[in-house]
């Protein structure tokens, strides 16, 4: 049998092959991170130090919105034909399963947000290309803390009718610490702050959230998916 | 010798109990013909077998893992945006199949699908549909076989390719257990026969020529008036 990790590489490439066959999800994102990044340079009226202030809770407005459907697609997109049911009886484990899916969210939120990036950039004419590394680095944690947590949610409501909406109420508020962080730190970085010294805490705070969500949800997934 | 048993198994769904202590037997290379009315908890049954579900109370035994199971539940079970061959492969994958691709081209071949390998499972009529749901249950050669209904809206094509493949599984000393309405095809494969109501096994035994010859005596001598 194919051990653990083969099995969530299987997957992954089974929904990104997918994925970027009928583009469902990572059309939806990435039009609608376009489109809230056009309303909020209507939205707001301020001096260049005020918006450089708010400028990374607003990426992290557009990525978490972006993120929220990817990963309501996760699980979802098992469901038509039953083929949830076929992935469970199989000996495959149930993190590995897991884990296969959220890797493709990752990555395909990924490609949502270094295409919403350099739009955010020029709308709004921040110069974020001058502190690239950290901020991929912050972009890296952020996202797989939104992948992990938002993957784990879309098992547990498959079955929800009304999952769309469930999602962001059960995933926004468990993401408030990992989204003050990653914040914090894209905001200081625009700023032209390094991510050193009291700046390094929002990286800290951001892999700590990763590896306790992270181990959580491999622990429980095969409870969520089978019950 | 047995290969799968479920023991005084009970499932609440809420409030409501779709098996009341539900107990089968079923010995190593039977074919049984899982029988009940709508609601009797054939479904969930073999859900709970096929590791699908987890009983509520009462116990599952199995002489197998999950690789050694093939489960054809009422969805098809195969991914639209894949090719034929594609989701034979993965589900190889899944199952751990030695060779993956060369299984899957074999059950293509058997189920008549091999010269639309490469088409995606969405652009197939309802019967081919079907037809590579079938190869995917039947893959790994699995020692105990699960249906839930496998000859529901199947066409003549799939009905033949089905039959002479669960054929082929007990030649080969596999166990099979199917729910179903069709009485008459299912008594025709069947060894032995277990007649569901409200969530009870109310009879398990072999299959006698009462049944064979009259479908419905057995819902009249041990079932409870419709």
């Amino acid at each position: 049998m194919k051990s653990g990790l083969g099995t969530a590489l299987a997957i992954a490439r089974k929904d990104l092959r997918t994925e970027l066959r009928t583009k469902e999800s990572i059309n939806a994102a990435a039009s609608f991170a376009l489109v809230i990044l056009v309303i909020f340079s209507f939205a707001f009226n301020l001096e260049r130090d005020e918006f450089y202030a708010i400028s990374g809770g607003l990426l992290w407005l557009v990525y978490s919105f972006a993120g929220a459907l990817i990963v309501n697609r996760a699980f979802s997109r098992e469901l038509p034909n039953d083929c949830l049911d076929v992935l469970i009886a199989s000996p495959a484990p149930g993190w590995a399963i897991f884990l296969g899916k959220a890797v493709a969210a990752f990555l395909l939120l990924l490609l949502v947000e270094a295409i919403s990036l350099p739009v955010f950039g020029l709308f709004y004419n921040i110069r974020w290309t001058e502190s690239l590394g950290s901020l991929v680095l912050i972009i890296l944690l952020a996202t797989w803390g939104m992948t992990i947590v938002g993957s784990a949610f879309s098992a547990v409501i498959v079955n929800v009718r009304l999952r769309e909406l469930m999602l962001p109420v059960l995933l926004y508020p468990i993401l408030i610490p990992l989204l003050i962080a990653a914040m914090g730190g894209t905001t200081a970085l625009f700023q032209g702050e390094p991510l050193t010294g009291e700046n390094f805490g929002y990286i800290r705070q951001l892999i700590g959230f990763d590896a306790v969500y992270t181990a959580l949800a491999l622990y429980m997934i095969e409870f969520i998916l089978v019950f | 010798m047995l290969a799968v048993a479920a023991d005084r198994v009970w499932k609440y769904f809420g409030d409501y109990p779709a098996l009341r202590g539900a107990s089968l037997e079923v010995r190593k290379g039977a074919c049984v013909a899982l029988l009940g009315r709508n609601g009797a908890g054939k479904t969930t049954l073999l859900r709970i077998l096929a590791n699908l579900s987890r009983p509520t109370k009462g116990e599952i035994r199995a002489s197998v893992g999950k690789s050694g199971i093939g489960y054809l539940g009422h969805g098809i079970g195969v991914y639209d945006d894949l090719s034929a061959t594609e989701n034979l492969i993965l589900f190889g994958e899944l199952m751990g199949v030695a060779n993956p691709k060369k299984s899957a081209a074999e059950a293509l071949e058997r189920v008549g699908l091999a010269r639309v390998k490469d088409g995606l499972a969405r652009e197939f009529s309802r019967g081919m549909r079907q037809r590579l749901a079938v190869a995917r249950a039947f893959l790994h050669k699995p020692e105990i076989l699960l249906l839930d209904e496998p000859f529901t809206s199947l066409d003549d094509r799939a009905i033949a390719v089905l039959q002479s493949l669960l054929n082929d599984a007990l030649a080969s000393g596999a166990t099979i257990v199917m729910s179903t309405h069709q009485i008459r095809e299912a008594m025709e494969l069947a060894t032995d026969v277990a007649l569901l109501e409200r969530g009870k096994v109310v009879f398990a035994g072999p299959r006698a020529g009462e049944m064979l010859s009259d479908p419905t005596w057995l819902y009249r001598t041990y079932g409870e008036p419709a």
